[in-house]
């Protein structure tokens, strides 16, 4: 059964009746088929029963969603900040660039940290992936893409890969090397294929498995030695923009953040949605769990950050200011959890206190929008990338109030 | 059953393109509200007068007030409002920026607003050079000028019409007052350096690669009876689960944010340095993972959550030690075979269950694992059509085996409590006095080096080599 379908002009052989029409794609079970209007439309209303009609079913979800809403709140009893309280408040916090990455000669779109804590790897618009060591600010390896937009790269746990991709619709692995004879672009495997762009990937716990997130509006699971798809989620309404893998001890689960304003938590084994929340206004850009796993954050063009709890299953805070007019582009935790780093287009980067709700401190230096922001491993530093093609790593110190 | 698919619009509200600009609309019309926005004033411009003009300063204090923000910041938001158009200089309309002094500025009429009239349309710049070209000979900038030739042989067809448009516009112009004449050509200059901005000013309005595309003119999304289904089931799926109230799900945040806060260098420094502060890399030496002496803060660490024991190589090895005297470390292994087979390659999977079915499950087997008979039984049916997930029931059990029985003893033991008192408490690193006298920061191997084996480790150069 198909769940999503698309128009576009392409003219031939429909796929189900045979006849010569104009073509949409149309997806089964993630397999891409040709339908004409006619044969997309039926299969469409396949599956309704008697006295079930398109705008029936939509109707039912819309009051389901209603109630849901409503069991949710009955156990709201109380607000973060309220909890809060008798928390310390922060004080001043001094975050000094350490280092600037210079070196792309075009906007910067993603990065990635290394788990040795110092090397990074970073990716942008004109089709430039670097390995940098951060620390030094030596660039270790470069490969170009054969397309322009590399929205995302990652990091293979052993540190001894790199994924990337963007508009060309793939995701790509590949091993660094140190060997002069070798090029590196000749050993790159082609591991996901999506119909629209990869938005963000992610390697799972070792580097044999890939996830992706990319603009068809799915997330797919892959492993990386055959190119073979692993499980695939359907879901979204719209483009899939970001991702994050649980931290957690039993399940693999992961959320995801998309167009259609929704953050939805998957399970990887099943391909299941386990629990979705749509309370922002505008595309979700980024999405980054919180280090216990019991909750994440979520970043998005309404300018607001979020934190949705999962145990108590709705968003449980809003780091908003008014001042604060364009959307949150990356958000990331420090290690405690205490603090919300979140880059955002108007070019600065806010400090939130998870806790309190307020706003720590904002910070300026990129003359573009931030476009990424990581924590580092080991919580040290925190890189941000931005379309001013550069990369700034900043490093905190905490003063108390006074 | 009538054909449904009318009835199918776009699943959901429409896409709201770029929520950032309405809003800063809403900050500008607030600035312009004759109570409590920005002071205005009139403008002399050598002999004409400018009304509802406003000066820098004034738009920086104002949004000081309305936001209580800093000025810093104020100046920001400003600025990011000039550059988007919202307003503009007076005087010198060649640059959008926001001067926080006497410099007048003025508001885009709304007719200009991004929102309003975009995408800017050829014709149109076609026709504004085309005016200022006319008005005064060499009055285009060069990139102008490039713009100018390159569009005369694009919509050369319409060319007659551009000019003619050109000259009609300068003549009703004529018939205007000159305040008016000097107000409209600011606001249809601010507009072209919004939507053409000049060789080396970013374009604000660019957005990156379209987004949502399915929703667009061309491409249209019909949700089919499945996506209903699925959303349906998932509603009725998420109506039964079991949730926590809020206030017991909040205190565990806020117990976990101050159990690890003096773990978060960001919030708490680190010992002995931070080594992106002091260029001292001593600290991720202590912390590599493995290390002779492991510090307090990690050992400490341990006892946090079983996972964070699991997770750290160190914890991982001293927990097996443990367990051996224990003798179920063969729990650990088998759980760590489950892990290389969850996250493993796909054509390793055969290998790794059979692997694991000889080693951990047969009769006999030389690290049995002592799993629930009906957990067992199911793993074994399960094992005929192997899958990565195939022993995640067994796994779940010996997990949590270990971690309800083996875990709290281990952290009783007498081994976890001489670990915490052997540990290490750096002494502090302070910031080198003088900082000036530069010498090669530290590099270390990459991880990626460390499969070419037999070949000789590149050594990095030191980082004096910072291409621009």
């Amino acid at each position: 059964m198909c769940d999503q379908t698309f128009l576009v002009n392409v003219f031939g052989s429909c796929d189900k009746c045979f006849k010569q029409r104009a073509l949409r794609p149309v997806f089964k079970k993630s397999q891409q088929l040709n339908y004409c209007s006619i044969c997309a439309e039926i299969m469409a209303t396949d599956g309704l029963h008697e006295n079930e009609t398109l705008a029936s079913l939509k109707s039912e979800a819309e009051s389901l969603k209603g109630k849901l809403e409503e069991e949710r709140a009955k156990l709201h009893d109380v607000e973060l900040h309220q909890v809060a309280e008798r928390v310390e408040a922060l004080g001043q916090f001094v975050m000094k660039t350490r280092r600037t990455l210079k070196g792309h000669g075009n906007k910067v779109l993603c990065m990635d940290w290394c788990k040795d804590k110092r090397r990074i790897v970073s990716s942008s618009q004109d089709g430039k992936v670097i390995v940098w060591d951060s620390f030094t600010t030596n660039k270790e390896h470069a490969v170009t893409m054969p397309c322009t937009w590399v929205m995302a790269c990652a990091y293979a746990p052993s540190g001894c890969a790199i994924a990337c991709g963007g508009l060309d619709n793939k995701c790509s692995v590949y091993p660094l090397t140190f060997d002069k004879n070798e090029n590196m672009a000749a050993k790159k495997k082609s591991v996901a294929m999506h119909t629209n762009y990869l938005s963000a990937c992610s390697f799972t716990n070792s580097d044999m498995q890939i996830l992706t997130a990319s603009g068809d509006g799915t997330c797919a699971l892959w492993d990386v030695e055959s190119g073979q798809l692993l499980q695939s989620f359907h879901g979204h309404g719209a483009d899939v923009l970001c991702l994050d893998l649980a931290p957690s001890e039993t399940g693999n689960t992961f959320v995801s953040g998309g167009c259609d304003k929704k953050a939805m938590v998957w399970d990887m084994r099943s391909g299941q949605c386990v629990q979705a929340f749509e309370t922002h206004e505008s595309d979700i850009n980024s999405v980054r769990y919180y280090p216990s796993g019991d909750a994440f954050a979520s970043g998005s063009d309404d300018a607001t950050c979020r934190l949705y709890d999962l145990r108590a299953d709705r968003e449980v805070a809003i780091y908003s200011k008014e001042s604060i007019i364009f959307g949150a582009s990356s958000v990331d935790f420090s290690l405690s959890g205490r603090l919300l780093f979140a880059g955002y287009n108007d070019y600065t980067i806010n400090v939130w206190d998870v806790l309190k709700g307020s706003r720590v401190s904002i910070l300026f230096g990129h003359e573009n929008r931030v476009s990424t922001l990581r924590v580092s491993p080991d919580g040290t530093a925190f890189c941000s990338g931005s379309w001013d093609h550069t990369l700034r790593v900043r490093k905190t110190s905490f003063h108390f109030a006074v | 059953m009538a054909m449904a698919a009318g009835s199918t619009s776009l699943g959901g509200r429409p896409r709201v393109q770029r929520p950032h600009l309405s809003k800063m609309e809403r900050v500008v019309v607030n600035m312009q509200d004759p109570d409590h926005g920005v002071k205005m004033r009139s403008q002399r411009l050598l002999i004409t007068v400018i009304p509802h003009a406003v000066a820098g300063t004034d738009i920086v204090e104002w949004l000081v007030q309305k936001f209580c923000i800093s000025e810093e910041e104020a100046l920001h938001l400003g600025t990011l409002l000039a550059q988007h158009g919202y307003i503009y200089p007076l005087r010198e309309p060649r640059g959008l920026a926001l001067l926080p002094d006497e410099t007048p500025y003025r508001f885009q009429t709304p007719y200009f607003w991004t929102s309003t009239l975009w995408p800017a349309s050829e014709l149109d710049y076609a026709i504004y050079l085309a005016k200022k070209n006319i008005q005064k000979q060499g009055a285009l900038a060069d990139y102008e000028k490039e713009q100018y030739t390159l569009l005369h042989k694009k919509i050369n067809h319409s060319w007659d019409l551009v000019v003619m448009q050109a000259r009609e516009q300068l003549r009703a112009a004529k018939q205007r007052r000159k305040g008016d004449r000097m107000v409209i050509l600011c606001q249809e200059q601010t507009y072209w350096l919004v939507n053409r901005p000049p060789p080396g000013v970013s374009n604000v309005l660019e957005q990156g690669p379209e987004r949502g595309s399915c929703t667009s003119r061309r491409v249209q999304m019909i949700q089919s009876s499945d996506f209903y289904k699925r959303e349906i089931e998932c509603f009725r799926k998420a109506l039964g689960r079991n949730r926590v109230k809020s206030s017991i799900c909040l205190e565990a945040h806020m117990n976990f944010s101050s159990q690890r806060g003096p773990h978060d260098p960001i919030m708490s420094g680190c010992l002995p340095s931070n080594p992106w502060i002091t260029d001292d890399v001593a600290y991720w030496a202590m912390n590599a993972p493995i290390v002779v002496a492991p510090t307090k803060l990690r050992v400490e660490r341990w006892g946090f959550s079983f996972r964070e024991l699991l997770d750290d190589p160190m914890g991982r090895a001293h927990f097996m030690d443990f367990l051996q005297k224990e003798f179920s470390a063969e729990n650990l292994s088998f759980w760590e075979a489950c892990e290389e087979l969850r996250f493993g390659g796909q054509s390793q999977v055969p290998i790794l269950v059979d692997t694991v079915y000889q080693q951990f499950l047969a009769p006999g087997a030389a690290h049995w694992v002592n799993i629930d008979s009906r957990t067992m039984e199911r793993t074994l049916e399960g094992l005929h059509q192997p899958h990565r997930y195939v022993l995640d029931a067994a796994q779940l059990h010996i997990y949590m085996l270990m971690k309800k029985d083996s875990y709290p003893r281990f952290l009783k033991s007498d081994m976890y409590k001489g670990l915490l008192a052997e540990a290490v408490i750096p002494l502090e690193t302070k910031r080198r006095a003088f900082q000036f006298l530069w010498k090669p920061l530290h590099s270390s191997p990459s991880p990626a080096l460390q499969l070419a084996s037999g070949e000789p480790i590149a050594a990095s150069s030191p980082a004096d080599d910072q291409e621009a």
